[in-house]
This record gives structure tokens, sequence and C-alpha cells, in this order.
């Protein structure tokens, strides 16, 4: 007995011992690689690398794609690390790495506005340009920021496409987040502005409130059916509440008489935008904010631009773009997903 | 006790040199030599700055639970108590408290969270796996409850700086040295004293270290007191370091401690292990992750690397007693060779 366990367990040592050596031999594989990059650095190439909140994000691996793409483009060497959890301090440990590399830009999507601050301007005295996307750090860590969407455009797009929709006359509603959530309040004002400036014709008759919970909202969507039985549109500024209402509606007999538009994503919308619950709804394209950041990047390593307002830049395809206050880049209007174009996206 | 016959058959030097931390803190001379010569930047002195500032946290809380794990017991709750340590930490600086008395109560309140441990496993006699999985529980939820989704950043900066300050030129954090004074007590504690045979023998036999004047429930209380404080002091070290006090500081750093203590030789069942392992453990994760990282591979990779070597490790301790086991019964057939009972049959 024992002597067959003893052997079982030598088995098992000289397995993993194997296990071991092969893990050592990938690792050798991927030297070489690596090695190239510190070349490239001391040559004064372009090495860009792509911080995201955590790997393995749906989200993340659009918007480096994108990134990845760009940098390739401008003949420059891409790499993507990061932590498994979305930590500042798993951040630390690579925005240091990449410090020693001396890289010339670091792209990060921070998970703490303070956190990761010393690391990235300790990256910065060593010569890295730093731009944040997606979620920002205090200015004084970074050179630029890339912002996905601003308020105004963001109401604005979802006020055009549902009064569209709707052909500009009848009663529409408002489906929000929790009441005192701020950024969701400054859209709705926006809308409401916007609504009594440009669409005389259309009424607002309510606006209610999901808590971002999709339980929630689904029955608040019910319950705004029910009220409002001469209702032509919703529109819910939120990924959660938009996702519900579509749910709710896409089984309801008021499918198609009642058109819904909002903020959402990709794939927690693709089955309401097949089956025609849902024309369009609006967010960023994940991969053209990689792209941006990648080009902001190298337009500050080539020294084309410092990150002070009112600095221009060329991106690519996506066109020239402008420096705004606190050194912040605006991607630009927000992304309209539709039958036609939401299978490019899987996030 | 953590000897057997066989290795009483050879002079001490031999001991020391084949002893399991032996290997360990070749692995780490060795690693190191390694990434010396072949990794890029590994060289730096930037790289031991950031090296031990990363692993300082797993280091301080490694000491105490080392003598905890050497009990037989185990204390999953300690980075709950970091994160809960950090928002307490946090919270008194916004409330206009300085960052010593805020740090003070946050030991405090560490070595009470400990105390619940302690009393709950040692007094009412309940499994430390079980108390400490509820453990880590609670005090996560509290620390997030307290502060919610939001972070504490303002801290004053002369003490985010003195966090990661350097002695001299040398790159080695000032915070080396409050480990360094630690880990002598402990070392002397563990194995100087007669408190520290004592948590050796409770790991080999509860009951009979009873029998033997050993305070059983007494010693256990004050080791989990001692972890709980200890980590409330990674917990404010991490807090500084960082400038950022957040109720999910340091989630799954448990793991990591648990990992490094084990790879540095201490049994996990209990009455084996010595500080200077544990202690090379940490580093041999820092040094591989540290050199892992550089050579831009991936999170993912470095923890299989990582658990790779746990296994191994673990593994090998009774493999490596069943390999001296029978190779002592060759040398010297005369001699009683048995080992203790748990040792060599798996």
């Amino acid at each position: 007995m024992t002597s067959i366990s003893r052997r079982s367990a030598v088995l098992g040592v000289a397995a993993l011992t194997a296990g071991l050596a092969l893990t050592g031999c990938t690792k050798a594989a991927t030297d070489s690689g690596t090695a190239g990059t510190g070349a490239a650095t001391a040559a004064g190439k372009l090495s860009v690398v792509f911080i995201p909140k955590n790997l393995g994000n749906p989200y993340f691996d659009t918007s480096d794609a994108g990134g990845k793409k760009a940098v390739e483009a401008l003949g420059g060497t891409y790499s993507e690390v990061g932590p498994q959890q979305a930590s500042p301090d798993g951040q630390v440990q690579y925005i240091n790495t990449a410090a020693q590399q001396h890289v010339s830009a670091l792209v990060v999507s921070a998970n703490d506005p303070k956190a990761i601050g010393d690391a990235l301007n300790q990256a910065r005295k060593g010569g890295t340009k730093v731009v944040t996307f997606d979620s920002d750090t205090d200015a004084q860590y970074r050179d630029l920021f890339i912002n996905q969407a601003s308020p105004e455009g963001l109401a604005k797009v979802e006020v055009d496409g549902i009064t569209k929709q709707i052909g500009d006359s009848g009663e529409i509603a408002i489906l929000s987040a929790s009441a005192n959530a701020t950024n969701q309040n400054a859209w709705i004002d926006l809308m409401k502005k916007d609504l009594a400036a440009n669409h005389p014709n259309v009424k607002l008759v309510d606006v209610v409130y999901g808590n971002d919970d999709d339980q929630t909202s689904f029955d608040k969507t019910a319950a705004l059916l029910q009220t409002h039985p001469n209702l032509k549109g919703i529109i819910s500024p939120t990924t959660v509440g938009v996702a519900a209402a579509a749910r709710y509606l896409s089984t309801s007999d008021k499918k198609v008489k009642v058109a819904l538009t909002g903020l959402g994503t990709p794939n927690q919308m693709r089955e309401y935008v097949k089956n025609g619950t849902v024309n369009e709804f609006y967010l960023w394209n994940p991969a053209d904010l990689g792209a941006l950041a990648a080009y902001a990047a190298d337009a500050l390593v080539k020294g084309k631009i410092t990150g002070k307002e009112g600095d221009t830049f060329t991106a690519g395809s996506l066109g020239d773009f402008k420096v705004g206050a606190n050194q912040t880049v605006l991607l630009g209007d927000p992304f309209a997903f539709n039958a036609g174009n939401i299978d490019q996206f899987k996030f | 006790m953590t000897r057997t016959y066989a290795a009483y058959a050879h002079p001490l030097w031999r001991r020391l040199l084949l002893s399991r931390e032996a290997a360990v803190v070749a692995l780490v001379i060795g690693v190191s030599m390694w990434a010396y010569g072949n990794v890029p930047y590994f060289g730096e002195q930037l790289t031991l700055n950031y090296l031990l500032l990363d692993v300082t946290p797993i280091l301080l809380i490694a000491l105490p639970m080392t003598l905890v794990i050497v009990t037989g017991e185990i204390d999953l709750s300690v980075a709950s108590v970091v994160g809960l340590s950090s928002v307490l930490v946090g919270v008194l600086h916004e409330g206009g408290f300085s960052i010593p008395v805020a740090a003070a109560v946050a030991l405090v309140v560490g070595a009470v969270c400990g105390a619940l441990n302690g009393y709950l496993v040692a007094h009412v006699g309940l499994p430390s796996l079980a108390v400490t999985i509820g453990t880590l529980a609670l005090y996560r939820g509290l620390a997030v409850g307290i502060l919610g989704t939001k972070a504490v950043t303002d801290f004053p900066a002369d003490w985010t700086q003195r966090a990661s300050e350097t002695i001299g030129d040398t790159g080695i954090p000032t915070v080396m040295l409050l480990f360094l004074v630690l880990a002598v007590g402990f070392a002397l504690l563990l194995h100087f004293s007669a408190f520290g045979r004592g948590v050796y023998d409770i790991g080999l036999g509860s009951e009979a270290a009873l029998f033997t004047g050993v305070k059983v429930q007494r010693t256990k209380f004050i080791l989990f007191v001692l972890t709980g404080a200890v980590s409330a002091l990674a917990g404010i070290f991490y807090t500084l370091r960082f400038g950022s006090a957040r109720g999910d500081n340091a989630a799954g750093l448990e793991l990591q401690v648990i990992a490094a203590v084990l790879l540095g030789g201490v049994s996990i069942f209990g009455g084996r292990g010595k500080l200077v392992g544990v202690i090379a453990g940490v580093l041999l994760i820092g040094v591989i992750s540290s050199a892992l990282r550089l050579q831009g591979i991936t999170v993912n990779v470095i923890n299989i690397i990582i658990g790779l070597l746990l296994v191994v490790s673990v593994v090998s301790t009774p493999v490596l007693a069943w390999v001296s086991d029978v190779a002592a019964r060759r040398n010297r057939g005369t001699r009683p060779t048995k080992t203790p009972a748990g040792v060599g049959t798996p």
C-alpha cells in the first residue's frame, strides 16, 4: 500500500518537474521577442504598453485591439499587460515594470484616480509619456486623457434617435438609473432642454428610476406602458435599463409600437436589435477609443504635441483632433449600433 | 520534534545545508543570478526597490502566519484585516485625525479582529479554517461597508513619501528596517524561547503539548492577536504606499501569504518550518514575478509558474523525507531510522 502511494508520489513529482521544464521552455521562447522590444526602445522606436483595468475584459479586449492596430500601423511595438482583478496595486506593478523598460508610452485605464499616480509620475520622469483613456486619473499624473463621450453628445444623440423614430411628435418617457445619479441627471436635463428647444411636438411625460437593477427596471417599464397608453418612445440612458426595457418590450404587444433607444452594450442588446425591438442604440466605439489613445501617445512621443490645450494631431482614419481643457481629447459623437454593424462588436 | 532520527545521523553543517530552508534560499540566489544575467533591466536598482515594496505586506504578514501554521491552524482573514485597517486610516484621516493616531486606532482594531479569531479558535474550539473564512467575509464586509465604493486619497505627501522612501541611495526601502525588527522579534519568539517550543509542540500534537505543560489556548490566542495586529500594520503601509484607502485593498493577499509560507517549507499540518525559509519563500515569489514581468510575460503565466512551484514544493516534503529515510536505512542498517508518524507515508 505505502510503496504504491510512494511510487505514485514520485511519478507525480516527475510529471510536475517535466511540466515546469516545459513552462521554462515556453518562457525561453518568449524571451527573444521581448529582447526585441528592449532593442527597439533603445533605438528610439515607438513602444506602447496598454494597461487595461483588468485582463480578460471584453470591453478592453476591443479597445486594446484597436490600439494594437494603430500602434502597428505607426510601425511601433504594442504590448498589453495588466492585473487579473481590477485593482490599483496590480496596475502599479505593471506601470513600474514599464517604467523600468523605458517604454515610450503607457496607455492606462485607471482603477483609481490617485493610487497609481506616483507610479505614473515616476514613469514620466524616466521619459515615458502617459495617456489615460476610459477612466482618468487626476490631471497631474498624465499627459493626456482620451474622453469617450461628452454629456452633450450623449444627450443629443439619444433625443435625435428617438424623435426620428417616432416622427417627431408624441409622448416619450425616460427610464433612468437612480434618482441621485449625477451623470444621469445631467444628461436628463440636457435632453429636456433639447426637447423644449428643437422638438415642440414631443412631450416628455415621465421619468422613472430602475436603480440600475434589472428586475426593477423591467417592472418600471411595464408600469410606464400601463400608465401612459399613448407612449410612443422610451429613452434609457443606462446599459442595465435599456436591456431590461428591451427584454420587456420584446415579449409584449407594444413591441415595435413603442420605440426604445438609449446607451447599451452590443452583447446585452444583440438579441433585441436582431428581433426588431430596438432599431438603434448608442455608446462609443471602444476600438476607436483605443486607436485614438495610441495615436495621441505617438504624437506625444514624437513631440508633435505636448498635451496643452489647443494642440492638434491626426489620428489616422479617425481624422484630426484638438486637445481641449484639462488636457483632454474627446473621441467625438457617440457611435450608433444597429442591425447592420452589431455583429462586428464583441463586448 | 521536527527532526527525524535519520537527520541526527549527520553532522550539523550537513543538516543545515541539506535542509528544506537551504534549498529555498539557494533557489532565491540562483533565480536572482540568472535574472541578473539574462533579464533586461533586472540589474537596476529600481528593480530591488519595487520588488521589496511589492512584497513588504506579504513579508510582514508571513511572520505571524508562520507561527499560526506551525501550530496547525490557519488565518484566512488577514487580507480583510488589511482592507479594514486601510479604510480606518482613511476615514479617521478624513475626520481630521493625524496619521499616527489613525494608525494606532487601526492597529488596535487589527488586534481586536485577531482576538475574535483567537477566541473562537482557542477558547470555543472551532476549526480555524471555518472561523477565518467567516471573518474573512465579516472584516471585508465592514471595510466596504464603512467606506462604500469611494476611496480616501488625500493623504499628506510627507507620509506617503515616507512609505516608499529608501535608505540612502541603496534602493532598499526604509520600511525594510521595520520588517527586520519584526523578523528578529518573531525569530527569537519562535526559535529561541519556551513559547516557540510550545508552538512546535502544539503543531505536532495539541493534546500531548497540553499534558507537557504548554498553555495551548493562550498560545493560540496570542498568535491570532499578533497576526491581526501585524496585518493591520501591513494595511497602514499599503494605504500610505498607494496613497489610497479603499475597502477592496489587498483583496486576495491571504492566498499569496499562505503560498509563500508553504513554499518556505512550513508544513500545512503544523509542527515543521523555519522563519528563514518563509522569508526566502516570499522573496522567491517576488523575484520570479518581477523577472517574468520585466520579460513581458502576462500575469496568467506568472501565476501558473508560481502555482506549479508551490505544488512541487508541497509534494516534495514527504518525498524528500522518504528519500532520506531510505538512504539512512541503507547506510546505517542498525540505527533506528523510523520517522515520526505522518512523515514519509502519504
